[in-house]
């Protein structure tokens, strides 16, 4: 993080309320630095988000205008400040339990609709600030605090999700890929278009701690290890990264 | 100034129109720029006069995918300056309210229109009711204020709804309009003047863009997204620059101190109602919306029968007018709240009479109460 | 020329992902808890630094400027 870019964030509020090694961390990470590379009008950018640790990414840290709304109705918000004045970029992010979960009707909605507002879903596959319960997001056989003996249930794929709704502009890093994630968060802020990102954050407190990925270090290279770069074939026992 | 006169869109003139009809109307004359709308029964036509009106103003229409959408959408849109507005019944009502309690928390000016249909749950979509009366009080969760008026004829949903639009305005706050099917579908005569009185959002102020500072009771500026003010709206607990403060008692208490001073140290700017042959009246009948129609003809009726019978018909029924209640309780022999319902309104009006008891007339089997039946209780003191 | 490793120690929360993104092993555990109890990270080989900005793009905390030194 060059110091010039720490302008697009409240350093009044830094260390962030973020366990260590939390990937939401590096999310931000990212998006500021996109900011900064671009040297973004940060005056014309509203950042709006959920309840949960993902909703905590843009506010307060953000040094924007942030909206920070109610449990999985960040899209609607931002579609009313993106209708009601289209010059504004409006950035939704926020977390997998948030858009995904409680609020999926809306994302594909918004997929259908293509409103020109970029989403991005900082998934760490678990619901983190209220204890560690699964989400819509949690693989099969993870152990959560709802799941003990493992997760029955198949979880969503977001990119299959979101593009299968219409949308376009559909990317998937994880936060092993900051400098990937970052150049396309640069491509998306400089468009008006719908985007989606689903940026795998990884949870080691919460998801880590009961599936074997407490360090911090060993679930970033885990994410390294069981991704392919997407070049037109698709494997569903992978995590798949690139624009879909 | 924030007050503006301001020219109607419509020709000053009679029209014959419809009460959802003459509530979309009203909003385009307040200068409503977005709606954002869900389809029910019997709300729709509002949103339908609505979608014809903002082609012609190049104004901002969106059919969510549901209430709750359609009710953070136009918060959403708040914050860009936009007036905003959206339409429901019961069930979309219910949707609402935590969206509604967001608008509350983070002093978002909006407008909310439900047309009462008799519940609970799906109930009967066609009828009406006035079963809603406490849960536009008390409908999203926490300690909280809210102002909601309630208009008892077309002309009326014109106008209310204007004054709607200025009150959330100028105490930025969401406000309730609470219709029953009953007007929303009723055609009658609407007398359009030249021009109306708009209240304008403070953008730009000294002090923080949230309450809590001193006098608490103060409405603080709203800038608006997109101007550099970088401001934090959040639905949590939050100090005056919008910085979230979830563990702090004082800051709390402060906030919700401010919500509700800024309504209630002010309600003579708000509450509104209206009085017919109480001076000399012994039996004092209190109502509200579509049953007050019927309680102003058992009043009359009663007169003519040598009845000493008087009205007061509530425009705003949140916040109340208490210390009215109060003193009719104190000149009343009979005290009589004709609603369609069992007795939301009666129950308030019950903590004002200094233990004098209030007779019901209720009726929620969707039909429309009758001056008959109210005047029965007039002239027999009881509830049936 | 070579490479400033500037951390905010303050802003550190002790996650070691610098330690483990870094190809040219800059970066070691401070020896001692800080006053909030934390033990943070230490650039102590900065001049293996080949400025790859690997540490500073993944650092969860924002807490690490990479920056070329002053020739």
């Amino acid at each position: 993080m060059k110091q010039e870019y720490l302008k697009y964030i409240r350093d009044n509020v830094f260390p962030t309320a973020f366990c260590p090694g939390c990937g939401h961390g590096i999310l931000l990470n990212a998006f500021v630095s996109a900011l900064g590379e671009l040297d973004y009008d940060q005056d014309n950018l509203v950042l709006v988000s959920g309840i949960g640790c993902g909703g905590w990414i843009a506010s307060p840290h953000m040094n924007t205008d942030t909206l920070h709304t109610t449990h999985g109705r960040a899209i609607p918000f931002a579609i009313g400040v993106k209708l009601a004045n289209p010059k504004l970029k409006v950035v939704v992010i926020s977390g997998d339990g948030d858009l995904t979960t409680i609020g999926g009707n809306h994302l594909i909605h918004a997929a259908r609709r293509r409103i020109p507002i970029t989403v991005i879903c900082g998934n760490n596959n678990i619901y983190g600030m209220t204890g560690g319960q699964a989400s819509a997001t949690t693989p099969v056989g993870a152990k959560t605090m709802t799941t003990p003996l493992g997760n029955d249930y198949r979880p969503f794929d977001l990119v299959k999700l979101v593009k299968g709704a219409g949308g376009e502009h559909v990317y998937r890093y994880t936060a092993f890929h900051a400098m990937q994630m970052k150049k396309a968060f640069k491509d998306v802020l400089q468009k008006d278009d719908f985007s989606f990102f689903d940026i795998l954050t990884g949870c080691p407190v919460q998801y880590g701690r009961r599936n074997e990925l407490r360090e911090p270090a060993k679930m970033i290279q885990w994410m390294k290890d069981n991704s392919v770069l997407y070049s037109g074939e698709y494997h569903d026992d992978k995590i798949m990264v690139g624009k879909f | 100034m924030p007050i503006e006169k301001k020219k109607t869109h419509l020709k000053a003139g009679k029209y014959f129109m419809q009460g959802d009809e003459a509530c979309a109307e009203g909003a385009v004359a307040a200068g409503c720029t977005f709606f954002a709308g869900y389809p029910i029964t019997p709300a729709s036509e509002i949103m339908e006069t609505i979608v014809r009106r903002f082609e012609e103003e190049k104004r901002v229409f969106v059919q969510m995918e549901d209430e709750i959408a359609s009710m953070g959408a136009i918060v959403g849109a708040s914050w860009t300056g936009a007036k905003s507005m959206t339409a429901t019944s019961g069930p979309g009502f219910s949707l609402k309210m935590e969206n509604l309690g967001y608008a509350i928390m983070t002093e978002t000016p909006c407008v909310v229109v439900d047309v009462q249909r008799v519940g609970p749950s799906t109930g009967q979509a066609t009828r009406t009711a006035q079963g809603d009366l406490m849960q536009a009080r008390w409908g999203t969760h926490g300690e909280h204020t809210i102002i909601a008026l309630s208009p008892w004829s077309v002309e009326e949903a014109f106008y209310e709804t204007v004054r709607a639009f200025n009150l959330a305005e100028e105490f930025r706050t969401p406000v309730i309009i609470l219709m029953e099917e009953a007007t929303g579908h009723l055609r009658e005569t609407v007398a359009v003047r030249e021009a109306i009185e708009i209240f304008n959002r403070v953008e730009e102020g000294n002090g923080a863009p949230f309450g809590g500072e001193e006098p608490l009771d103060a409405v603080p500026p709203m800038p608006r997204f997109g101007t550099g003010h970088r401001l934090l709206v959040t639905g949590s607990t939050h100090d005056p620059h919008g910085y979230r403060k979830t563990q702090d008692r004082v800051t709390q208490e402060r906030l919700l101190s401010h919500l509700q001073q800024k309504i209630e140290y002010h309600k003579e700017r708000i509450v509104q109602w209206e009085e017919y042959e109480l001076d000399d009246a012994e039996t004092v009948l209190i109502s509200f919306g579509f049953a007050a129609r019927a309680a102003l003809k058992a009043v009359k009726d009663a007169r003519k029968k040598g009845i000493k019978a008087g009205l007061m018909r509530l425009k705003t029924v949140w916040p109340m007018p208490t210390e009215r209640f109060e003193t009719l309780a104190a000149q009343a022999k009979t005290l009589i709240v004709p609603e369609m319902n069992f007795g939301q309104l009666r129950g308030e009006v019950q903590r004002f009479t200094g233990g004098k008891k209030v007779i019901g007339v209720n009726r929620a089997d969707g039909e429309v109460i009758t001056p008959e039946s109210i005047l029965r209780a007039v002239e027999g003191g009881t509830s049936l | 020329m070579g490479y400033k490793v500037i951390i905010r120690e303050n802003w550190c929360k002790g996650c070691y992902i610098c330690l483990s993104v870094c190809p040219k092993n800059v970066f070691e555990k401070a020896g001692l808890l800080d006053d909030r109890g934390i033990i943070v990270s230490k650039a102590v080989r900065p001049e293996n630094c080949i400025g790859c900005q690997m540490c500073a793009d993944h650092c969860p905390d924002l807490a690490i400027t990479v920056e070329k030194e002053d020739e």
